[in-house]
């Protein structure tokens, strides 16, 4: 148990995805400007990354690594060339289907949510939570957590930007710094304070 | 010629997909510590842009419009399956390097963004062209914030000493914050600056002004 919860904080705060890997970046900087949608994306993702993560492993353990085929007779066959495809597959269907539910069952979420909705498929964060778990050969109950801790930490520094950006707008910025640049810094200065959580083991 | 020309050289500095568009710093930023496997990321990333915006371009005409992301998606998927399994087969080392991020290609909006926003509507030789312009003009951007972090970060540029250390009786001492996440934003953000003190055009209107007031006023 003890293991599960030092993975999430630190999937969740030192190897945050976002600000430690910059995975997520373009939806991270567009969609931060209010901290309301920026909630409800950072729900998004979380949701997306707790099952994408997981079912990607069972994809990797029972069909592509290497001798995975052997149920099937095929013991000698080693797929793991064909990952990147499945996987952005697996992703891509699981955004489809979240899509049409929440649609279905939260229409309110589903329309502040718009067109970052879709993009959830070609966000970073999500893939990337996928490649390491694959890369770092985690079992099925730590990809589980490991999907939510990250989802959970991406979330985190999202909303986190998006209130001081909320807040930024009182603020005089010089002209060539505005917008984007001033943002950039502050990310920056994000991920220095998440750094200070390394080191912490329960 | 001269369209051919724009279109190369535009996404370089004036129209820089990482610093104007905002697009694809998503995947790399995170190799940038040292110079090496930024330039091999750069060699993947524009040659996945040229190539899968000529693929996607070249099969314009027979795409359903309504399935054409996941189109898209194959596509590039099979142009970065490729590049990976080259850079395993003749870089090794430094494919270790790059663990995830040649993978991340994939999702890196710079390549969708091109596929979608240029090579749907252009002939192929065009969106060759506009992919290579769009990856160099990312490469330009990676490769600066690499020199800046291997270079005073460890001293070395390419493995090679450039700023004599400290602990090799030198005097340059180590900046062991270049080497961590935080300094590739700080280096992006001052770069933006730079561009945007540069390129007047390109600064964003502020959602609110501050106006300035008076001082006497004020009192």
């Amino acid at each position: 148990m003890g293991d599960y919860i030092n993975l999430f904080i630190q999937a969740a705060f030192v190897e945050n995805l976002a600000l430690a890997f910059f995975l997520g970046m373009c939806t991270f900087l567009a969609v931060s400007k209010r901290v309301e949608t920026a909630l409800g994306l950072g729900i998004a993702v979380v949701a997306v990354q707790i099952i994408t993560v997981p079912v990607n492993h069972l994809i990797h353990k029972l069909l592509l690594s290497e001798g995975a085929l052997a149920w099937a007779g095929l013991p000698d066959v080693d797929l793991s060339f064909l990952g990147l495809v499945s996987y952005i597959g697996v992703i891509a269907a699981l955004v489809q289907i979240l899509e049409m539910t929440l649609d279905r069952y939260f229409p309110k979420l589903y329309n502040a949510l718009g067109i970052f909705l879709p993009l959830i498929t070609v966000n970073c964060a999500i893939l990337g939570g996928t490649l390491f778990m694959v890369e770092r050969q985690y079992t099925l109950g730590e990809s589980v957590v490991f999907g939510a801790g990250s989802g959970f930490g991406w979330a985190l520094a999202l909303v986190g930007l998006a209130g001081i950006r909320e807040k930024l707008k009182y603020s005089d910025v010089p002209e060539g710094l505005q917008g984007l640049g001033i943002t950039f810094i502050i990310t920056g200065l994000m991920s220095l304070g998440f750094m200070s959580f390394s080191g912490i083991r329960l | 010629m001269s369209d051919a020309r724009k279109i190369l050289i535009d996404p370089l500095v004036d129209n820089n997909p990482v610093t104007l568009q905002v697009l694809g710093i998503c995947s790399a930023l995170a190799v940038t510590t040292s110079l090496l496997p930024s330039l091999l990321m750069c060699v993947a990333l524009t040659s996945v842009a040229a190539l899968s915006s000529a693929a996607i371009s070249s099969i314009r005409h027979h795409v359903p419009n309504n399935i054409r992301i996941i189109v898209q998606m194959t596509i590039i998927a099979s142009f970065v399956i490729l590049v990976d399994q080259l850079l395993r087969a003749y870089a090794f080392e430094t494919s270790k390097q790059l663990s995830v991020f040649v993978g991340l290609i994939i999702t890196n909006c710079i390549v969708l963004g091109r596929a979608e926003a240029f090579a749907m509507k252009n002939g192929v030789g065009m969106s060759f062209l506009d992919g290579l312009g769009n990856g160099l003009g990312y490469s330009v951007i990676l490769i600066l914030v690499a020199t800046c972090r291997e270079l005073f970060g460890a001293g070395t540029l390419l493995g090679y000493p450039i700023l004599p250390l400290v602990a090799d009786g030198g005097w340059y001492q180590t900046n062991g914050l270049m080497l961590l996440p935080p300094s590739a934003f700080f280096i992006i953000g001052m770069l933006i600056w730079a561009v945007r003190s540069w390129k007047k055009a390109q600064v964003e209107k502020p959602d609110y002004r501050i106006h300035a007031v008076h001082r006497t006023e004020a009192l």
